[in-house]
């Protein structure tokens, strides 16, 4: 489904990215975790062309990001995208905010559109909060819109984008069961996060990033088990100490 | 004129005086959706990243803003049918006309503010509304006109329509090109019956009352929005 063939990234002489490699098949679900300024975030933007990489090439459903010939808009449009900071439309309400690009990039109806959103703001226990605009909702209220929001348009992959780092505690979790029950109906995920509770109970796979470098890309038992780095140990034991 | 004054004038030919008045809010608002709707491409043109076409538009807004009003004014009215002349070789210069030639140097000069105040605004909006609306497949057009803009546009406000009042008072500059402006209306009936003194009271007045007013309706749009934000 994604395929990630030797990526390498620079923002003027820095080099964010060396050489990544890795794929995300279909209704896997893999974790990318690692420090902060690791690349991680960086690395899932190029997915899906939000972020431009110099060299290397990424596949997503046959598809190359990084080709002058790609319509990434419609490429895009196939690939849900979950912020960390939400980035819900804040002039927009609920609803609109699921809609619009339903209507303006799918082309279905209002009506069609509308239905769907509301199925989808029922799923993650939304639903009375159509009318209302982001800037009354909590945090963890507007990540599962955002969730909803990247659903509407039938993606075939979701991409994560630390999507709880900036909620508070006590919201981190209504957000990660919305997540724990997409993972389990089959959705293509891949995860950046820190949660490894998550990545424990339904990672297939986890990626360990470092520097700009895959360092570890391995099953989620070998992972936790036994990592094989010690650059991944180390990261290990510093946060699943608490 | 003498030391008595006869405000009485002022009375007699106020239906001429409406007249121009209405020109000149006709003008103002004319101008100012057009150097907003201009302003805006040029404020998308300074910040794309196609270097020549952002050096360009850039070149356009200091142009504007390097040279004054009543200059930019003349430059249109007189020179800019003889420059069309030599460019396409007619033999006479086109008839603009002093009314048309205003709407089009105002939209022209005013665009060039309209412009900074809208690139402000375009980016006090966070990257990562674009890259939301990006990865939902909106496209580059739509991703400003359905997210970027109206956010923009909200955001500043207030500053667009205190510009819209500088812009109604520096509409006034008109009348030298004899257009009966408010202005304009008052100074040919001062001229005509020698009221300079109570016509230009007047217009001061008038000026001063509109403008005051609006510059409080601002205020209070300005403290609604940071409330709604």
């Amino acid at each position: 489904m994604i395929e990630i063939n030797n990526i390498s990234k620079w923002y003027g002489k820095f080099q964010v990215l060396t050489h990544c490699t890795s794929k995300v098949d279909k209704g896997e679900v893999v974790v990318v975790c690692g420090p902060s300024g690791s690349g991680k975030s960086t690395l899932i933007k190029c997915v899906n062309g939000l972020e431009p990489f110099q060299a290397g090439e990424i596949i997503v459903d046959g598809i190359s990001v990084g080709a002058k010939q790609t319509d990434l808009p419609k490429l895009r449009a196939r690939i849900g995208m979950v912020f960390q900071n939400f980035e819900l439309f804040p002039h927009l309400s609920i609803m609109e905010n699921l809609t619009l690009a339903q209507i303006k990039v799918l082309g279905r109806s209002k009506e069609e559109a509308t239905a769907k959103g509301m199925k989808l703001l029922e799923r993650v226990g939304l639903a009375e909060q159509a009318p209302k605009f982001p800037g009354q909702l909590s945090g963890g209220q507007q990540q599962r819109v955002a969730i909803a929001r990247a659903l509407a348009m039938d993606p075939i992959a979701m991409l994560f984008d630390e999507p709880t780092s900036a909620l508070d505690p006590e919201m981190i979790n209504e957000v990660l069961d919305v997540m724990v029950e997409l993972a389990k109906e089959g959705m293509t995920m891949m995860v950046v996060t820190h949660e490894m509770g998550f990545a424990r109970k339904v990672a297939h796979r986890v990626i360990f990033m470092d520097k700009g470098e895959i360092v570890e890309d391995a099953a989620k038992e070998d992972f936790f088990g036994k990592p094989r780095s010690e650059r991944a140990a180390h990261f290990l034991s510093k946060i699943l100490n608490h | 004129m003498t030391g008595d004054l006869d405000f009485e004038i002022v009375g007699h030919t106020l239906p001429y005086l409406i007249t121009g008045l209405q020109y000149t809010v006709q003008l103002t608002l004319i101008a100012a959706l057009g150097g907003i709707l201009f302003g805006t491409l040029l404020a998308m043109a300074r910040l794309s990243s196609m270097k020549p076409l952002a050096m360009l538009a850039a070149g356009y807004v200091n142009l504007m803003r390097s040279i004054p009003l009543l200059l930019v004014i003349f430059w249109f009215y007189f020179l800019l049918p003889v420059i069309i002349q030599s460019v396409m070789g007619w033999e006479r210069p086109p008839q603009i006309g002093a009314d048309r030639s205003a709407y089009i140097t105002f939209i022209m000069f005013e665009a060039a503010y309209f412009c900074e105040i809208m690139r402000a605004g375009i980016q006090s909006i966070a990257k990562g509304q674009v890259g939301a609306a990006n990865a939902l497949g909106l496209n580059y057009w739509q991703s400003m006109r359905l997210i970027v803009l109206p956010q923009a546009f909200r955001n500043m406000l207030p500053v667009l329509l205190t510009q819209t009042i500088i812009l109604f008072q520096d509409v006034s500059l008109v009348s030298l090109l004899n257009v009966t402006d408010f202005v304009g209306a008052a100074v040919k009936v001062a001229q005509r019956d020698s009221r300079v003194v109570e016509m230009y009271a007047f217009v001061a007045v008038v000026y001063f009352v509109i403008c005051y007013c609006l510059s409080i309706l601002v205020k209070q749009l300005q403290q609604r929005i940071a409330i709604i934000r």
